[in-house]
């Protein structure tokens, strides 16, 4: 099997991600120069002033469009991490991070906002606690309905579980949006279970980077036991890695980043399933390596899926989850046939 | 390092798997355990390697309680090979092997790089370093077990059923490479010639309790093959090597027609 080595790529993404991070803050509808672009953003670091007609342009860079970017890379960083952990403790090459369930639960309480208006005294931020309290709410309950006293959290009650409380979740949805008088919101519904970055504000960027970067550092403390764990629950405990307890922390951990991450950004479907799989591919399938490059691998994608969704059908977007599935499954399907690649032992 | 089972018992719900059951296992001694489906072998052994905590009793090492003991302190006295092999991530043989320094505190890259190269050289396969797991034949991948085993720089060895699935020669192969570790080992064999062939000790066990014990010619004796494994054994001698050998036939069935009274005619 042919491997890149990990270090060259870590650095090379993460190069690629900051150039990445500054294509998406100049290119965008209104057509700003990049030499305004960089101006802004020098004077948005240093606190220069900003002449009043350049106000609106500044704003557009530095209050919408930089938040975005940022938002941007680090849910594509969350999804990816999340979807390695998920997969190695449910011990499926299937799993990404909303089969458990975590995030249809967020959807319901995102849309309880945008369609009934509940929690409108948090105002702005009543759609992020709504959505994160009700992941929360679905957490408890998957957890509590998927552990058995016997046996804690095994893989397949975990998968049965998660899919089973999600079809609910996503009934309770859709009863929601069908019942909801507004047309447009209806729309924003749609948006958010198709996973938009569209809202984003510097408010939201420090809890969920916060998040996402603990979460990871967690996960890649924990690499070598989820080697253990993906090899049986058997194997794992004779190798000295307790695995129903690990498997508790990784669901704890996983959830609370993927409550976050949907809180800030709906569900953005793809990146978690797929980029584990194509770092695989590029790197093995020892978690030590997979963990040091997913995260990058994944921000890459997502502020590139985020840029090409603004500029398509400019002024309109489009949901960023079309983005990822258009880009990623002809990248996933070329290094597939690439050969090499074996899940499930085929 | 010597493994005592003390009156180890496992109840799943209403059922007892495992009746207190108390096995020694001298130092360096290679220990088997036979018994037929269903008797309780793979979950002792589960209790013995720590993946399931029994109900009652103890599995000490050189005295000490495994269940008591840190998971990692644990790992590295005692290794084991699960029945298990199913793996959804294509790991490489060298990433395998490499798992096996996981329990050690306060390795280096460099050291735990030198002893995998001499398990992998030790089991012979050094030459499938950098093989996909999972794309190997049974034979080899029993063989990378091993090696991650060794590795783990164990004092005792625990195997589940190490020669299933494997063609003969491979089950001498694997068998003999165990018993040259030199480790402890406490093995659940299938094959009762290579049970007595390669045990210096067997313990017989069925629905859960240990029904004789001892050196594997004086407990393989007909009469308890009759009973616990419901075959009729023909002791031999092997033509060349004078060894004995069992040949097997099914107990001839009593006709439930002419023995049996109605009411004991098994229902279908």
């Amino acid at each position: 099997m042919r491997r890149i080595p990990v270090l060259p790529l870590a650095v090379g993404l993460t190069v690629l991600l900051l150039v990445s991070l500054l294509c998406g803050v100049g290119l965008g509808a209104s057509g700003i120069g990049w030499g305004q672009v960089f101006r802004f953003l020098g004077d948005g670091i240093t606190g220069g002033t900003i002449r009043a007609e350049d106000v609106a342009s500044y704003t557009i860079v530095w209050e919408l469009r930089l938040p975005r970017v940022v938002l941007a890379a680090v849910v594509g960083a969350g999804l990816a991490a999340v979807g390695v952990a998920v997969q190695a403790m449910v011990r499926n090459a299937l799993a990404d991070p909303f089969v458990l369930g975590i995030s249809s639960g967020a959807a319901v309480g995102a849309n309880a906002v945008i369609l009934l208006g509940a929690f409108a005294g948090l105002g702005v931020w009543a759609l992020s606690v709504s959505a994160f309290a009700s992941a929360l709410a679905a957490m408890v309950i998957v957890y509590g309905v998927a552990r058995s006293a016997a046996h804690g959290l095994t893989p397949l009650r975990l998968i049965l579980t998660g899919t089973a409380l999600a079809y609910g979740f996503e009934a309770i949805t859709t009863v929601m949006v069908f019942g909801a008088a507004r047309g447009e919101a209806a729309r924003s519904a749609m948006m958010w279970l198709l996973g938009s970055l569209g809202g984003a504000t510097w408010a939201q960027v420090p809890i969920a980077a916060v998040t996402v970067v603990a979460g990871w550092a967690w996960l890649a403390r924990r690499a070598e036991s989820l080697n253990a764990l993906a090899m049986g629950d058997e194997t794992s405990a004779a190798l000295g890695v307790q695995p129903t307890r690990l498997r508790r922390e990784l669901f704890l951990v996983t959830a609370a980043v993927t409550g976050t991450v949907v809180a800030v950004s709906g569900a953005i479907g793809f990146v978690g399933l797929m980029v584990p799989h194509v770092v695989r591919m590029l790197v093995g399938a020892d978690h030590r390596r997979v963990l040091a490059v997913a995260p990058l691998a994944g921000a890459v994608l997502l502020v590139w899926a985020d840029i090409l969704s603004r500029l398509l059908l400019a002024p309109a977007e489009l949901p960023v989850g079309v983005i990822t599935a258009v880009v990623g499954v002809p990248a996933f399907l070329l290094l597939m046939r690439r050969g090499g690649y074996a899940f499930g032992g085929r | 390092m010597r493994l005592d089972v003390e009156g180890v018992s496992v109840d799943a719900g209403a059922v007892r798997l495992v009746d207190d059951i108390t096995m020694r296992v001298d130092s360096g001694a290679f220990v088997g355990l036979v018994g037929p489906n269903g008797s309780g072998k793979s979950t002792l052994l589960r209790c013995v390697y720590r993946a399931l905590r029994p109900a009652a009793g103890a599995v000490r090492v050189d005295g000490d309680e495994v269940h008591a003991m840190e998971p990692r302190a644990a790992a590295r006295v005692l290794a084991a090979l699960p029945q298990e092999s199913s793996a959804e991530f294509d790991f490489t043989v060298a990433e395998v092997v490499a798992m096996g320094r996981l329990p050690h505190l306060g390795r280096t890259a460099a050291g735990d790089r030198q002893i995998c190269a001499a398990a992998l050289e030790r089991t012979g396969i050094a030459h499938l370093a950098d093989r996909g797991f999972l794309a190997l034949s049974g034979g080899e991948k029993q063989r990378v077990l091993i090696a991650r085993a060794l590795a783990q720089r164990p004092r005792v060895l625990v195997l589940d059923e190490p020669t299933n699935h494997l063609d003969i020669a491979h089950q001498l192969d694997v068998l003999s490479m165990v018993r040259s570790s030199g480790l402890t080992v406490l093995a659940a064999l299938h094959d009762l010639n290579l049970a007595a062939a390669h045990c210096d000790l067997l313990y017989v066990i069925a629905d859960g309790r240990v029904v004789a014990s001892g050196p594997p010619h004086e407990v393989l004796q007909p009469g308890l093959l009759a009973e616990v494994f419901g075959v009729r054994a023909h002791p031999v001698r092997h033509p060349e090597t004078g060894a004995v050998q069992l040949l097997f036939d099914l107990l001839p069935k009593p006709s439930p027609i002419s023995t049996a009274s109605p009411s004991s005619l098994p229902s279908l």
